[in-house]
């Protein structure tokens, strides 16, 4: 059974962000890194992008697919986990403890269109 | 959308919790519990396999063996009984029906075993070409459903858990053995690199056998997901990817098992005359100098001309480099050729390596 937690927020396409301050951190959630298997590779943005909410920034690789990320928020990357690089299984290993990009928020209201953890967890079902 | 089929075993892999997705036309396990952990399990130890989707096609009759060799590349003129060779069925024009496993069973009968999305396909093709000679073409592939059992300790557990005496098997050979009132057909093949049997019977005893070697704790179920992984790092062709019907096997680099000394095949003239003009297009392996994966379909580029495609690709599990099969013109697949590998927005840098990224570990 794929954990949900509280306290974050989530994207129908699996993402999820929490935020501290102004500050967005993004990352997959556990279904997501369930469904995917074994994650072998990890193709990160650069600091300093621009995205916009719902705009691919990069993707997640399991040994079988590739699957892209969308960003739930608009904003600027500011930091990228660099660990993922030389260890793509730290996301299988704890899909919320190790986020993806941190994104300095452009407009914090999206966050209201994104989904609470049991409106997340039916989707999952 | 056509139904899928199910395995004589379908209902233990959805017990056991394995991944279900469709492949060839059946619902089939493609992990259980990880794709690298039963990769390892199949280089290390063992691990057993449900490929009954595989077809099962019989020729049998006094024109068999001139049959056989008419359709197929490679060539069993006076193949004794217990031998399997390796080879491709081709059309005319040397592109490829299939690839697939002829076992020699006994004057005027041989036992082809064809790829589960094809089998529709080849059965029609080879009753057509049957025209003109006395043969008999059954295709037996509801009747089997074969397991195959496969990693450095298969032998071992294979004679000790399924006290089948398979030991005195060579690389490529069979036997038939009596077990519980039926005759099983018992081969050192595979699909792996690794040593491994495939075991074909009825789906009372497939069953038997699939309980036996899961309830021991000693062979781990493996799904599609490492069969790719496995097969792929040792370089061997899947239809569809690396061989196909506009692939001919000599530019799939299996011209050892085209046997153009033979009198005649379907295809013959064509791949003669390709290999004597040279290819155009080639299967190559390509190694990434990065960890970015190329999958199959991306494009390959050589200063920003494409060049060919991505046959079949992953950051392989044995050595840890992301590397490909990949399709393209003959003209860059020397070794050491740099080329370029566009994955989504990128391009990574690569450059032409032997396709064969692991050693294969055959007993022989």
């Amino acid at each position: 059974m794929s954990k949900v937690i509280e306290g974050i927020k989530y994207a129908d396409s699996h993402e999820w962000v929490k935020v501290e301050g102004n500050i967005g951190f993004i990352g997959i959630s556990d279904y997501a890194q369930h469904s995917l298997g074994d994650i072998v590779y990890v193709d990160l943005p650069s600091e300093g992008d621009e995205i916009s909410k719902g705009e691919e920034f990069g993707a997640v690789e399991s040994v079988k697919a590739a699957s892209d990320l969308y960003s739930p928020v608009s904003g600027t990357i500011i930091e990228i986990n660099s660990a993922l690089e030389s260890e793509p299984e730290l996301i299988n290993q704890d899909a919320y403890e190790n986020w993806i990009i941190k994104v300095e928020l452009a407009d914090p209201s999206e966050l209201d269109s994104l989904l609470d953890a049991a409106a997340y967890e039916k989707i999952c079902e | 959308m056509e139904e899928l089929k199910l395995t004589c075993l379908h209902d233990k892999h959805v017990a056991l919790g394995a991944k279900m997705s469709p492949f060839g036309g059946f619902d089939m396990p493609i992990e259980y519990s990880s794709i690298k952990e039963e990769h390892t399990a199949v280089r290390e130890a063992c691990g057993v396999f449900d490929v009954s989707h595989m077809g099962e096609i019989f020729v049998t009759g006094l024109d068999a063996e001139k049959f056989v060799n008419h359709i197929f590349t490679n060539d069993i003129t006076g193949a004794p009984y217990g031998k399997i060779y390796y080879g491709i069925m081709c059309y005319p024009n040397g592109g490829s029906v299939d690839d697939l496993l002829v076992y020699a069973m006994g004057e005027g009968k041989y036992l082809l075993v064809v790829n589960a999305s094809n089998i529709d396909k080849d059965h029609a093709w080879i009753v057509e070409q049957s025209k003109g000679y006395d043969v008999v073409i059954d295709n037996q592939s509801d009747y089997y459903g074969p397991v195959a059992v496969h990693g450095p300790k298969s032998e071992e557990v294979v004679e000790r858990l399924l006290k089948l005496n398979v030991s005195d098997l060579a690389f490529y050979t069979f036997k038939e053995i009596e077990v519980d009132g039926e005759t099983i057909i018992a081969s050192r093949t595979g699909y792996t690199g690794e040593d491994g049997f495939e075991l074909y019977g009825s789906h009372a005893y497939i069953n038997k056998v699939w309980d036996a070697l899961i309830a021991s704790g000693e062979v781990l179920p493996c799904g599609l997901g490492c069969r790719d992984t496995l097969r792929f790092e040792v370089a061997l062709p899947l239809y569809g990817h690396e061989l196909s019907d506009d692939i001919t096997p000599i530019e799939a680099g299996l011209g050892i098992f085209v046997k153009l000394d033979k009198e005649e095949f379907i295809g013959k003239n064509a791949l003669a005359e390709q290999k004597a003009l040279g290819l155009k297009k080639k299967i190559v392996g390509i190694e990434l100098l990065d960890r970015a994966i190329p999958r199959a379909g991306y494009p390959i580029e050589v200063e920003g001309e494409e060049i060919g495609t991505v046959t079949t690709g992953y950051h392989c599990l044995s050595v840890d480099k992301s590397v490909c099969m990949a399709l393209i013109d003959a003209r860059f697949s020397a070794l050491e050729t740099p080329v370029e590998i566009r994955i989504r927005k990128k391009t990574f840098a690569g450059k032409v390596v032997k396709k064969k990224f692991y050693q294969k570990n055959y007993k022989k």
